[in-house]
């Protein structure tokens, strides 16, 4: 097994990007003889090696794992793991100052460094259409990666939190440099957003420090290594629920959880479409993802004082998302993107709100929902795209009509409104299925109100469906798209658009009929993780 | 009382500051006789330095209480020191690039001469454990300070710079000489060992020693530019030439911050065995708070203020006060850990902080401004420039993967440790806050403007070496910083020259 063997895949995986960004740093800019920018060819294509091998990693490591260990708290039954000292040093009043390299996956990170391998390949191919400062976007676009892939992998605090923070810069960066006419406010609104969290997480990272004496994630989710005079030693006291709560809203803000939400939708309508794509599909998994490896099981006692609070939330932003997304559909300027930001506020909801009902089969569709929205919004972030690229125009109200111009296009589109829906025989339906059965037992009125929002997404998917794809074809758009962007030979979806749409459906399709695959990886860690948080939290019972 | 073994051992150990008035005289003289060189006295500072440096680094372990207690040669010393130093000397090596200074004056003699000059007393001042020397040593780098500011004398602001920083140093040497003569009526002493053992003895008043306590902190306030004592910072940072203004950032903070330990420590600490975590202070007084409200109202006022700025050299100004705020927040713990997070920050702030003013003195010398629009497009015009820009901007923001990261992360380790956690979470906010004015003017190098990359600035690769020589360490320690940990534990173990 490759487990066991000396390859340090998940260094690879990680740092990968690096030796892309050196290479795309030295490639020279100059022109082929047909005058085209030969420089900018070879850095798109070292994007797409790079990532594809990335992807190649990561099913390499999906088929190498082995589901039987659980991980989550039990160093043992991690797997890949990678543990070097990093740094040490001698300090006279807290003892040794260990910072370890210290990285391993369990059932509940593979499923997220599979669905990251995925979305940073798929979204390579939209990013062709950037024209500007190519190599720039590629250097950050591959930072990027890295730091994701990174935060999946690290099983250090320390390590995790430098990951964390490495996203930001980029992030920064590729929204503020390629984005749309508010680019510069939603750049500078992520950042200072994402970093009021991550601030309360170096706090409470040094806290636990200091009680643990170690930056191991894995170590602060036992009891016994917390000193019982250190700041959060003993269970339920005040100052480990104010520390849980520092971490929460920090990972909050990223999922993003109403109230903390504001900035998903400026971030994702001023994007640029692959960054949307990147945004939707990964960043916002690591929120949470956080709360699962480090939130919960670090303050189980907290957790559980919080529980209801937490579910709440929960259902708050499923439906608060879901009105949102519906009343693009009333007000002012009807943006296609910013509709599918709420609906991914909501859909996020549903994941805090599987995690907030503590059982296994909720938790289970909570992470299953993380991976599906992944792949789902990514994919309506692209379809956006499309049309963006040929039209210039994300306003729902320009169009009309497109299916008998663009119909390979409305059949993909289809799959993945269908599978926002969470209609049955895609992958969403069983997430939310899964999420609904753990949530009932534990908040059935909050579930039975959440489960309403299904109809208002189906309300606005639907609608958005019918505007763009039925009714007339608006007279500007009679003649072929806009003919100064050679690049599309056809009207319809071309062969790079293809490229990305058409294995993310197939995964959608795939995933609903068969949904083993994913479901198998991590039922063994949940199962541990509800075992570690049992005793602290409220599970009802049916 | 002073005999003659001690004489000759304080000499001994007196090494590097003699090397720098020496350097200091064979500066002033060759400069005079070899009228045609331009930089001779800026080579002979250097030679100066580098020898005090290799003087100072054999000092490495000497514990001693030199010229009858009137100075303490420790590691702790010998860190700041180091850190002056290392100011000194990269700031004389900026000097030689600086257009603003070459316009100004045909020749620079007098100018590395002082810069000597400064360096002297403020080894003076890291090393002194007597009040009269204390104040001696302020006011012989403060003179030296005040001319410097002035340097380019055309220039009105400059002018402006440097009476203002006469007339506000003045004032607060002043008060610290009050509060010093105060301190002596109490304690009968000017010796902060002496000082300590009375204390520990006799019960004083506390209402007299939390006056000259005060007044004391306002002359080392002064120095570290702390609020309520931060007045001349921002007029002077903006007028004085941009070499004298980043020295003034590092060098003299330092300076001001060692001294300020240094009193605390070896004057009020109680030395009672059992005290180890924090230090119990003499006299009733709880300077912890009084430190710590120091650094809520510097660093809130550093960087609520730097969100308005658009001179590049003010923002700096207001930024370095909202550092000195973040230092005074490891001072207020009081304790081992708090002073290495001191030490640990300043190497890490020194690199950052002159990396960046030194691209605003390069910015400065191609286009003769240094106001925030300037950098409009600096991404695209100049991008190794550019990118080392922004690795200081983002290091003194405090954000990982940089050394700045690891500098707060010390100093709010420090603060946390020690149960204050009130003030870590004004500190963490402060730092969100600094974001916003540092991400400006990343923006405007990359955001804004990109037009504007068809003109490229084209900088000598001398330069671009040295910023890269700032830039790169800045990154590298943010990933690997054991060996600084290290040695600032070392200079922190060995503290009091007893």
């Amino acid at each position: 097994m490759l487990g066991t063997m000396n390859f340090p895949i998940l260094t690879w995986i990680t740092f990968l990007p690096i030796l892309g960004i050196l290479i795309i740093l030295l490639v020279p800019s100059g022109k082929d003889e047909k005058g085209q920018e030969l420089s900018k060819k070879i850095i798109r294509w070292v994007a797409v090696g790079i990532t594809f091998v990335q992807l190649i990693l990561a099913l390499v490591i999906y088929l190498n794992y082995n589901p039987a260990l659980a991980g989550v708290n039990n160093l043992k039954t991690f797997q890949f793991v990678e543990k070097m000292s990093w740094i040490t040093a001698t300090l006279p009043m807290v003892g040794n100052i260990n910072i370890e390299y210290f990285m391993g996956i369990d059932g509940i990170s593979v499923p997220m460094i599979l669905l990251t391998a995925i979305i940073c390949f798929v979204a390579v191919f939209p990013s062709f259409g950037i024209k500007k400062a190519v190599k720039g976007y590629f250097a950050m676009y591959l930072m990027l990666d890295l730091a994701m892939m990174g935060v999946f992998c690290a099983l250090d605090f320390f390590l995790f939190y430098l990951f964390w923070e490495l996203m930001l810069l980029p992030m920064y960066f590729l929204i503020g440099v390629w984005g749309g006419p508010r680019k510069e406010y939603a750049a500078i609104k992520f950042f200072i957003y994402t970093l009021v969290g991550s601030v309360f997480m170096l706090l409470v990272m040094i806290g636990l420090y200091h009680s643990t004496g170690s930056f191991n994630i894995i170590e602060m989710m036992n009891a016994a290594n917390f000193r019982g005079d250190s700041i959060f030693g003993g269970l339920n006291t005040t100052i480990r629920y104010v520390a849980f709560m520092g971490l929460f809203i920090g990972f909050a803000i990223k999922v993003p959880l109403f109230p903390f939400h504001t900035w998903l939708p400026d971030a994702h309508v001023e994007a640029p479409t692959p960054i949307s794509v990147i945004l939707a599909g990964v960043l916002l998994k690591m929120g949470a993802y956080g709360m699962i490896r480090i939130a919960f099981p670090i303050f189980p006692d907290a957790f559980g004082y919080f529980q209801t609070l937490i579910a709440w939330l929960g259902m708050v932003s499923i439906v608060y998302g879901a009105l949102c997304a519906l009343g693009q559909h009333k007000v002012g300027k009807r943006d296609f993107k910013k509709l599918i930001a709420y609906s991914s506020v909501s859909h996020m909801g549903l994941v805090i709100l599987g995690l907030a009902s503590m059982r296994p089969e909720g938790t289970v569709g909570a992470i299953f929902q993380m991976f599906n929205h992944g792949i789902i919004t990514a994919m309506l972030f692209m379809i956006v795209g499309v049309i963006y690229d040929r039209a210039h125009t994300r306003g729902l109200d320009d169009f009309g009509g497109l299916a008998k111009k663009m119909p390979i296009y409305t059949g993909i589109m289809a799959v993945a409104f269908f599978a926002a829906i969470g209609l049955p025989g895609m992958s969403g339906f069983i997430s939310e299925v899964l999420v609904f059965l753990g949530a009932f037992k534990s908040y059935p009125v909050l579930t039975i109100i959440s489960g309403l929002s299904i109809i208002l997404g189906a309300a606005y998917m639907l609608w958005a469906l019918q505007k763009i794809f039925f009714g007339v074809l608006p007279e500007k758009w009679q003649g072929p798209w806009d003919p100064t962007r050679l690049i599309y030979k056809t009207d319809d979806v071309n062969g790079l658009e293809m490229v990305a749409l058409i294995p993310l459906a197939f995964i959608l399709i795939f995933l609903g009929v068969y949904p083993n695959p994913i479901l198998n990886l991590m039922t063994g860690s949940v199962n541990q993780f509800i075992e570690i948080m049992k005793p602290f939290v409220y599970i009802g019972g049916l | 009382m002073m005999d003659i073994s001690d004489l000759i051992k304080s000499i001994s150990l007196f090494k590097p500051e003699t090397t720098l008035i020496v350097t200091f005289m064979l500066a002033m003289i060759l400069d005079m006789a070899f009228k045609k060189s331009k930089n001779i006295a800026g080579y002979i500072a250097i030679a100066g330095l580098v020898i005090a440096g290799i003087f100072l680094f054999q000092q490495t372990g000497v514990n001693y209480k030199a010229f009858a207690n009137l100075l303490v040669i420790d590691s702790f010393g010998q860190f700041m020191k180091f850190i002056v130093l290392m100011s000194s000397l990269i700031i004389i090596v900026f000097s030689f690039f600086s257009n603003e200074l070459h316009n100004a004056h045909t020749k620079l003699g007098e100018y590395y001469t002082l810069i000597i000059g400064m360096t002297f007393g403020m080894f003076l001042l890291v090393g002194s454990a007597n009040l009269i020397m204390i104040y001696v040593a302020i006011e012989t780098m403060s003179i030296s300070s005040y001319v410097l500011a002035g340097y380019t004398r055309e220039v009105k602001r400059a002018s402006e710079a440097s009476l203002k920083y006469v007339i506000f140093g003045a004032v607060s040497s002043g008060i610290m000489i009050y509060g010093i003569s105060i301190l002596f009526g109490l304690t009968g002493s000017l010796n902060l060992f002496e000082i300590n053992q009375f204390l520990s003895v006799n019960n004083v008043a506390t209402l007299p020693l939390l006056l000259s306590g005060l007044m004391i902190l306002s002359g080392f306030g002064y120095k570290i530019s702390a609020v309520p004592f931060h007045f001349w910072t921002p007029d002077v940072y903006e007028g004085a030439p941009v070499t004298i203004t980043a020295y003034l950032s590092v060098a003299s903070k330092a300076a001001g911050f060692a001294v300020l330990l240094r009193f605390f420590k070896t004057g009020l600490l109680d030395s009672v065995p059992g005290t180890s975590e924090a230090w119990q202070l003499l006299g009733n007084i709880d300077w912890h708070y009084v430190i710590a409200v120091l650094a809520v109202l510097t660093m809130t006022l550093g960087n609520l203020v730097a969100v308005w700025q658009t001179n590049m050299k003010r923002l700096l100004a207001y930024s370095s006060i909202a550092h000195a705020g973040y230092l005074l927040m490891a001072v207020s713990v009081m304790n081992d850990n708090g002073v290495s997070a001191v030490l640990i920050y300043f190497v890490f702030y020194m690199l950052m902080n002159l990396g960046a003013f030194f691209v605003v003195q390069l910015i400065a010398n191609k286009l003769d401004s240094e106001n925030i629009d300037e950098y409009n497009g600096l991404g695209y015009r100049s991008p190794v420039l550019a990118v080392c820009m922004t690795v200081f901007l983002i290091s003194l923001a405090g954000l990982p993967p940089t050394s700045g990261f690891i500098g707060k992360l010390y100093v709010f380790s420090s603060v946390i440790n020690s149960g204050y956690i009130w003030l870590a979470i004004i500190g963490v906010l402060n730092s969100v806050v600094s974001l916003y004015y540092y991400a400006k003017i990343i923006r405007n190098m990359y955001l804004r403007d990109v037009e504007s990359a068809k003109t490229k600035l084209v900088f000598s690769p001398v330069t671009i070496a040295i910023v890269l020589m700032l830039a790169i360490p800045s990154l590298l320690f943010g990933v690997y910083f054991t060996p600084i940990v290290e040695w600032a534990n070392y200079s922190m173990n060995i503290f009091v020259g007893n």
